[in-house]
């Protein structure tokens, strides 16, 4: 481990939630200006967060909730960490799954129904997204021969040009990952609201601002993902993986914005079926050059 | 006002009413009026909200409702009764089962008359419910520091 490693783990850890933050205020202001609203400051994610902080604490039928989100968060950190340290992408990708499985673990300790069955839709969310992320680790281990992130990045050519149908199912299923509609099945950001308000039902106070944390650099884990398929050895990819990123958040927004909510088993069909088509398919191209 | 710095979440029940401030508590929301631009939010969880915002008078069957809604609601929280009906029961006062206003159930802090209560004016009393929260957060946040010492 470099220097360079640390560093960007450090960064990753103190501006992670930072970015997150101010991404999900430029959101909340986008979707408003979309709608023709002037919309809350962009710094309101964080006023959220400091009140729902100082709110009192409530701690429903179970006081495990806390520490599975705790959890939750940590891994979510850990999963990061080992992005943005330049380790093994298949490593992060399963403690990213470990992660989402201690948030179903705080939703179902509460024993709600409203909770519950929000809970269980996070689940079918997981086994839904799972193989298109596993398949954009396959698909960067095929062309750069290594699951190394470090490596990944250090590579000659943009990896978008070799991998796009990875990039399409990759940026398909961030719509799930980013509780975007028509994915927001599990639980929506703003005023959505579906089964009361899903899997952070029985969150209230300290618990749903670590919620909310962890999402944010779950969010930053995820473009940096993103940006994995953009950046290179030229120090000109830097910038066109920040573009690259933005133009991917932007369409997030903007397809949050134009669709209504979908039932779980269009989500799931509809998503196996992008999937299979465009990273399968590139996949073949891909093993057929080779 | 765009220099509130706090995010007052507001829970909507509506009560024993005609649906009328309903409709104008929804328009709040719309494009026109754009409650979001203080950080308000509409959500479905008592559990984290922060402003109990009632429409409609109570009767003997939401009372236990409301009651329940409110005890959900944590530290430092806000009631806003909007509309005639929840301030005095209104049109619908003499009725066998109205027990009157929200005031009858729960501590209500800010009243929003009219009959339906225009959208200006539930606006009005929402930023007035702001302050009040925003105060009651100090209060709270002082009452735990001295607690704490």
């Amino acid at each position: 481990m470099t220097i360079v490693n640390v560093l960007s783990v450090v960064c990753f850890i103190v501006f992670g939630p930072l970015i997150g933050g101010l991404l999900s205020g430029i959101d909340r202001k986008l979707s408003a200006r979309m709608q023709g609203r002037i919309g809350p400051s962009v710094l309101q994610p964080f006023y959220d967060i400091k009140k729902l902080l100082n709110k009192q604490r409530i701690d429903i039928v179970d006081t495990s909730m806390s520490g599975l989100l705790l959890s939750y968060m940590i891994l979510m950190i850990m999963s990061g960490a080992i992005f943005f340290s330049g380790s093994d992408i298949l490593m992060s990708v399963f403690v990213l799954s470990t992660a989402s499985t201690f948030l179903y673990f705080a939703a179902i300790v509460t024993s709600s129904p409203y909770n519950s069955i929000a809970a269980s839709r996070e689940l079918v969310q997981i086994m839904t997204y799972e193989p298109a992320v596993l398949l954009a680790c396959v698909g960067f281990y095929l062309v750069t021969g290594t699951f190394n992130v470090g490596a990944i990045s250090q590579t000659d050519s943009v990896l978008l040009w070799q991998l796009p149908g990875f990039f399409i199912a990759f940026v398909f299923i961030l719509t799930i990952k980013m509780r975007k509609s028509p994915f927001d099945i599990s639980g929506g950001h703003h005023a959505h609201q579906e089964l009361v308000q899903g899997i952070t039902t029985e969150m209230g106070a300290r618990n749903l601002a670590i919620f909310h944390i962890a999402e944010w650099y779950e969010n930053v884990f995820l473009l940096g993902f993103v940006a994995l398929f953009a950046l290179n050895k030229n120090l000109w990819s830097i910038p066109l993986a920040v573009v690259l990123v933005a133009l991917v958040f932007f369409t997030e927004v903007l397809i949050d914005n134009v669709s209504a909510r979908m039932k779980m088993k269009n989500m799931l069909r509809i998503t196996w079926l992008v999937t299979l088509f465009a990273a399968g398919l590139n996949l073949l191209v891909l093993m057929l050059v080779h | 006002m765009a220099k509130v710095k706090r995010s007052p979440w507001v829970l909507h029940y509506d009560g024993s009413s005609c649906n009328g401030c309903d409709i104008e508590v929804l328009a709040c929301l719309t494009p026109v009026y754009d409650a979001e631009r203080f950080g308000i939010i509409n959500t479905g969880d008592p559990l984290q909200a922060d402003i109990f915002l009632i429409t409609g008078g109570i009767n003997s069957q939401n009372q236990p409702v409301v009651k329940q809604l409110y005890e959900q609601m944590s530290n430092p929280k806000v009631v806003v009764a909007v509309g005639t009906c929840a301030c005095t029961g209104g049109i619908f006062k003499e009725c066998y089962n109205i027990k009157g206003g929200v005031d009858t159930t729960i501590p209500v802090d800010i009243y929003v008359p009219g009959c339906a209560a225009r959208p200006q004016s539930i606006i009005d009393g929402l930023v007035q419910a702001i302050n009040l929260f925003e105060k009651r957060c100090d209060d709270y946040a002082y009452q735990l520091n001295a607690e704490g010492q």
